[in-house]
């Protein structure tokens, strides 16, 4: 499981976070460990960087870990939460700037051939390219 | 249908209809491009006749050539396992992508 890189999702909203895993176990596979979270503490729409640090941890592969957003805080609490981890891990892990559904599948797909962090990162950010 | 040409070094060429219902939408392009990646060979399919060859390990271009029901995909395959690469894909668009194939 440790020889592809992980994907990690991370929206406002636990149901779009979830259903986006769904879609990435179902039409990729189990091979890439893939975690969410959505949604503040409180239950409500928002982003916890404490969640977004848990979900990195817990999806955590040797090869790195690539983290699809949503929308603006999604993004800025992932940066932050990739600056409390363990100094270590810091560097093997990226926020890709791709659609949050589509560039989570793309990803994984990309990860599952046992790609490279900067490769999966390219695949999913080939999207917003053109 | 497993055509071997040796004109050109070890191209391998092939084409197969697409009998999925509703054409190479999303899950038949992650299966397609997980598949490919097994292989050393560059692959790389077409719609028949059209002017653009895709790389088959894509799955982005893949899913953006919008294959409809029907249409027959060409597959064309350079390297050491080309030949198997070539196979592999045919069957696996001719039995209509079944699950946990790739």
């Amino acid at each position: 499981m440790n020889d592809t890189v992980s994907i990690v999702i991370v929206s406002h909203s636990k149901d779009i976070a979830k259903g986006t895993a769904d879609m990435v176990r179902q039409m990729v596979g189990s091979e890439v460990k893939v975690a969410f979270c959505g949604g503040n503490p409180e239950g409500g729409l928002g982003t916890s960087v404490a969640l977004i640090v848990d979900a990195i941890n817990d999806a955590w592969s040797p090869k790195g870990v690539a983290i699809l957003v949503d929308l603006g805080g999604a993004e800025t609490n992932s940066e932050m939460a990739v600056e409390m981890l363990d100094p270590e891990r810091r560097d093997l892990v990226v926020v890709c700037n791709a659609p949050i559904v589509e560039g989570a599948v793309m990803a994984a797909t990309e990860a599952a051939g046992g790609s490279s962090l900067a490769e999966v990162r390219a695949v999913a950010e080939e999207l917003s390219a053109d | 249908m497993l055509e071997t040409s040796n004109v050109n070094g070890q191209i391998f060429t092939g084409n197969v209809q697409l009998v999925h219902a509703v054409g190479m939408h999303a899950r038949p392009a992650v299966k397609l491009t997980k598949l490919a990646k097994k292989f050393e060979a560059q692959i790389s399919v077409r719609v028949a006749g059209a002017a653009e060859w895709i790389n088959a390990k894509s799955v982005a271009k893949i899913m953006a050539m919008r294959a409809a029901h029907g249409s027959i995909i060409e597959i064309k395959a350079l390297g050491s396992d080309a030949e198997a690469a070539v196979a592999a894909l045919i069957d696996l668009i001719a039995t209509d992508f079944p699950d946990g194939t790739a």
